[in-house]
């Protein structure tokens, strides 16, 4: 039982514990990401992104609601 | 008034007598409520409350303009408040004065303060006001999930139309709205969900009960979300964007230690028939299947709730277990589950999905809603558990997702490159030339539900199945003549003379357009001020059809 409770406790650290940052590997989805549609899109993004982000992201502050 | 019911009498009699129900299968009364990010960057000085007040007073100028009434300007808060008479407002000055985007009262050349609505009551029934630092925009009451995603989107196209329209007045500051819940640094907004739920359900039971439920739908509701932590502290991605600012499990709080479930009870309908549950974990939703499963799936656990049918699934630590969940798009991590062990996210929730297929199942409600939702539940679990992006032309997380790691991959960024908080940031613009979902719309890269044109229908008309028609609908013919509007109240004065007439619309099943069609039919001219005895004989009959819901003892 006691055993029990410690193997719970180890898997309670390993699946609540924050993931730790995603390494730079190809991510999941990035397979479809090569398909020429999506390419197609990703052009189009880059083009109406906001050139500017860092500003604007760092701009983009908000006060609490509800 | 005596009160209605959604539920169709035979059914009514195959369920257990000693549960109260006020809705069955997806159909229930729920209205969504967007608090809307505002943003001018050209201006970061500017208060957001006033930034807010201009663009609920711009949306009210427009309506002006083209000639629509918004009867009621100031929210009838307790009934007892003067109501002022904001007709004949001008645009407000500081629109074209961008030095005065202050906290500072408004003053006009003449030296009067200028009047600021702070609340409109729109021809749909919704209501469109400054809630704190946002715009806000609430639905008029629907009765199911297509129409809750028709009033939602509705929305989207208000306060949009409302920015547009201060970007027409001459030297305009630009002002930019967002669908979203977070600017990612430290703070949070809401889009909250209202369900009309039986009084006499026992609320620690129904706490206890949907508590799993709200944990885990965020890997269908999600909209995705860039940077981990409520301070943003870790880069990465998340399936929701409100999961971080989320401390309790139960409260009534709203902007500190949010709860999961929130216990606030204003039903604004008949206190003894219903309460109204306050759901505040949900995130703003763009896609329309977002919204129509979150909508749906939520009204099918209620009604399974109502019914005492719906499976137990406690977790151990829900709110450790909603972070956890939320932190992890690979949708592998598991959490506690008392007396059920170690479970997925997806695991948990086809629990729910099978509870709520056997119950359609038993009780033979077959209707098409309530199939088409529990199918397509069935169907976004089998796809989350498989090749969850091929969801991506359905639901918010995983179309971000796959843009964020397709972008990731382009110009090999790193999860804090700022590129990509950006496209974060820029998928709930709400400008469809600017904003990323809208893009995915257009591109046909992401399903919808429901056509243009009946969201804006729904712009200018209200549902037909809830008292918001009489709402809605009275404020178009007879606005001229309403003295106040709420959710539960109308007050009427006829030609602005006479004491103001009060009616309460306590059961939202009640004023719809089967009730009262013919005098507030659509395509009814306006009624004006002029004092004929034509006008007479209409207000006299809006009298006659408001006569059940008079408040009598004035």
């Amino acid at each position: 039982m006691a055993q029990e409770q410690r193997r719970h406790a180890q898997r309670a650290q390993e699946n609540y514990l924050p993931d730790p940052p995603p390494a730079d590997a190809p991510a999941p989805g990035a397979a479809a990401a090569q398909t020429s549609d999506l390419d197609s899109l990703l052009d189009e993004i880059d083009d109406v992104l906001e050139v500017n982000a860092e500003e604007f992201v760092q701009s983009f502050v908000q006060k609490g609601g509800e | 008034m005596r009160s209605l019911s959604l539920v169709p009498p035979a059914l009514a009699e195959k369920f257990p007598a000693n549960r109260p129900t006020v809705g069955y299968g997806v159909h229930r009364v729920v209205g969504l409520e967007t608090e809307f990010g505002i943003h001018a960057p050209a201006h970061p000085e500017a208060s957001h409350s006033v930034l807010s007040l201009e663009l609920v007073n711009a949306y009210g100028h427009k309506l002006a303009t083209d000639g629509t009434n918004v009867a009621s300007t100031e929210w009838d808060y307790n009934e007892e408040s003067p109501l002022s008479d904001a007709r004949g407002w001008k645009m407000p000055r500081s629109i074209a004065h961008p030095t005065q985007l202050t906290d500072r009262a408004m003053v006009s050349d003449d030296g009067q303060e200028v009047h600021m609505l702070v609340n409109l009551i729109l021809p749909n029934g919704a209501r469109f006001y400054v809630d704190h630092a946002h715009p806000e925009y609430s639905s008029p009451e629907t009765t199911n999930p297509i129409d809750a995603v028709i009033w939602d989107q509705a929305g989207d196209r208000i306060v949009q139309q409302a920015a547009d329209h201060i970007a027409a007045s001459d030297g305009a500051p630009e002002v930019l709205l967002y669908k979203n819940n977070t600017d990612s640094k430290s703070v949070s907004y809401g889009a909250h969900e209202n369900y009309l739920v039986a009084r006499d359900l026992d609320f620690d039971e129904l706490t206890e009960y949907i508590i799993g439920f709200f944990t885990t739908r965020q890997i269908i509701t999600g909209a995705g979300r860039v940077g981990i932590g409520n301070l943003n502290q870790q880069p990465g991605f998340q399936i929701s964007q409100r999961a971080d600012f989320f401390e309790e499990e139960v409260g009534l709080e709203t902007t500190i230690r949010r709860p999961i479930v929130n216990t606030r009870d204003e039903p604004h309908a008949h206190p003894d028939a219903y309460r109204r549950l306050h759901v505040i974990i949900g995130d703003a939703n763009l896609s329309q299947y977002s919204t129509w499963l979150r909508v749906g799936m939520t009204s099918l656990v209620l009604s399974m709730i109502e019914l005492g049918e719906l499976p137990m699934v406690e977790l151990a630590e829900p709110v450790k277990a909603l972070q956890a969940i939320s932190h992890d798009p690979t949708l592998k991590t598991q959490v506690l589950v008392n007396g059920r062990g170690w479970m997925t996210a997806i695991d948990i929730q086809r629990i729910y999905q099978q509870a709520a297929q056997d119950y359609l199942n038993r009780y033979g409600i077959d209707d098409d809603q309530s199939r088409d939702v529990v199918n397509a539940w069935a169907q976004v679990l089998d796809l989350l558990e498989h090749d969850p992006m091929q969801l991506a032309d359905r639901l918010d997380w995983v179309a971000k997702y796959q843009l964020l790691n397709a972008m990731r991959t382009r110009h090999k960024l790193s999860w804090d490159d700022a590129k990509l908080a950006m496209l974060d940031l820029q998928w709930a613009d709400l400008r469809h030339h600017k904003g990323l979902y809208h893009t995915l719309v257009a591109r046909g890269a992401i399903r919808t539900l429901v056509s243009e044109e009946q969201i804006q229908q729904a712009m200018h008309f209200p549902p037909t199945t809830t008292r918001a028609w009489t709402r809605g609908r009275l404020i178009d013919r007879f606005g001229a003549h309403l003295a106040g509007v709420s959710w539960d109240s109308v007050l009427v004065r006829p030609f602005r003379s006479g004491p103001i007439q009060r009616f309460h619309l306590m059961e939202p099943l009640a004023g719809t357009q089967d009730h009262h069609d013919g005098l507030l039919a659509a395509g009814k001219p306006q009624l004006s001020l002029d004092d004929t005895a034509a006008n007479r004989a209409e207000i006299g009959r809006l009298l006659e059809l408001l006569q059940p819901y008079r408040v009598t003892g004035d």
